[in-house]
């Protein structure tokens, strides 16, 4: 277990290093971050849905498709001069390969996350104060599950002519389920509802966590191995 | 050290790998010289672990640590140095962190590459590219380099330089396999020959006196006839 923890982070590493280099992905996601929840605030009609209730869906489509841009550019980076190749070859276990990947996707999408939302309180003036820390757990609890599938959907279309386009295809009818567990306790958490009442999402969110993790871990080698 | 048996492969009706054995020692160099298609880049996935074989199997003493593999690409992030490169790759065959540097220098002293250890992938030329590529597949001091079309795109000069390195290597006891569609390029480091057509060995054996022009008057025969 060591062995594959510490093959994950020399993988999570690199990657964190070559995004820092090149920063395109990370500019790109958080600029389009910025620019829908901006076209949202300017697009919505504040007298005909009450921010409250359209709020909850803009962050959550917000952070789906940004975090898209993120997991698109995981596996890309590995085509260039053919890393993907000598990664296969090495004595790195597929499963490592996954989790490095995974943590690095986790990371990125963390930061695009960590600008998005202070705008997303500027632009749609919503009262987090109160539920700031529940809303970050939420916040966490999905985008695990997010990139767990993305990951694993990401190597499996990289081979693939229309990679970008396939990503989205594939990845997000498998996201309806914490979109919608997303969706749900965020709206409640700003209502300033009790969490008691989203208990049943919330457990909704941890579940498809924990089954997603095991289950792309296991699958990861059959994208990857030819 | 190395063994393949039997190794048979298909891609749908196209066969690549058809009965395919044979074993090396320490200090033997197999040339596997054969047209484009005829299974050659097949048979060096196969026997670096990057494809299963549908029959047969292939053995290297010491698993993949044992392997350096060096594909069509260099395998190397542009946007890293060559150094880290080196790092990153060392980490990943567990060459233990405190031998990374030493080893990484005295690999970069072998190529000629000390000065570029810093400058980023990227800005490097095709032949200085080559050259750190062959330093990724050395930084684990490997018993067996598995080549594939190592002089493409390297002008005359440096190939003649990769050939002396690799005369060096097989000299150390290393066993080498190479393969090539050009056999003026490969011959003179062969202690073994191979030609392969469609899949087959149609010829395999030791190079014993033979001169280079003998073995290629003998290519041309084996990959026309019949």
């Amino acid at each position: 277990m060591g062995d594959l923890l510490a093959q994950a982070w020399i993988v999570a590493r690199k990657d964190l290093v070559l995004e820092f280099r090149t920063r395109t992905a990370l500019l790109s996601a958080v600029v389009f971050t910025a620019l829908v929840l901006t076209v949202f605030n300017f697009g919505r009609d504040p007298t005909a849905v009450a921010t409250i209730d359209l709020a909850p869906s803009i962050l959550w489509v917000t952070f789906t498709f940004a975090a898209m841009l993120a997991l698109n550019r995981a596996f890309q980076l590995e085509l260039e001069n053919g890393a993907l190749e000598g990664l296969l070859a090495s004595p790195l276990s597929r499963v490592s390969l996954y989790w490095g990947k995974g943590v690095a996707n986790l990371a990125f999408v963390a930061v695009v996350e960590a600008v998005g939302l202070p705008l997303f309180v500027l632009f749609f003036d919503v009262p987090v104060g109160s539920v700031l820390l529940p809303l970050i757990g939420v916040i966490a609890l999905a985008t695990v599950g997010f990139v767990a599938v993305g990951t694993l959907f990401s190597a499996m279309v990289i081979r693939t002519r229309f990679a970008e386009l396939m990503l989205p295809v594939l990845l997000l009818p498998f996201l309806i389920p914490p979109l919608v567990g997303a969706v749900q306790v965020t709206a409640r958490l700003l209502a300033s509802r009790p969490l008691s009442e989203s208990v049943g999402y919330l457990k909704l969110l941890a579940a498809y966590d924990i089954v997603f993790v095991s289950l792309a871990s296991v699958l990861f080698r059959f994208t990857v191995d030819e | 050290m190395l063994q393949a048996e039997g190794l048979r492969h298909t891609f749908g009706r196209v066969v690549a790998l058809d009965g395919v054995s044979f074993s090396l020692r320490p200090g033997q160099t197999l040339a596997v010289f054969g047209p484009n298609g005829a299974g050659k880049t097949t048979l060096l996935k196969v026997l670096a672990g990057l494809i299963r074989p549908q029959a047969g199997a292939a053995h290297v003493s010491g698993g993949r640590r044992a392997i350096g593999w060096i594909g069509h690409q260099s395998n190397l992030y542009g946007h890293l140095s060559v150094r880290e490169n080196l790092d990153f790759w060392a980490a990943l065959y567990g060459v233990p962190a405190a031998r990374r540097g030493p080893r990484a220098a005295e690999v970069l002293g072998r190529l000629g590459m000390t000065d570029r250890a810093e400058q980023p992938v990227w800005s490097l030329s095709r032949g200085l590219v080559q050259r750190a590529a062959i330093a990724k597949a050395l930084i684990h001091d490997p018993s067996v380099l598995l080549l594939d079309e190592p002089f493409t795109g390297l002008d005359f000069a440096a190939a003649a330089e990769l050939r002396a390195l690799l005369g060096e290597l097989r000299g150390e006891g290393r066993v080498l396999v190479l393969a090539t569609h050009n056999v003026d390029e490969g011959v003179e480091l062969a202690t073994d020959v191979a030609f392969q057509r469609r899949g087959r060995f149609v010829h395999c054996a030791p190079r014993g006196e033979r001169d280079a022009a003998q073995i290629v008057e003998a290519y041309r025969r084996a990959v026309t006839d019949g």
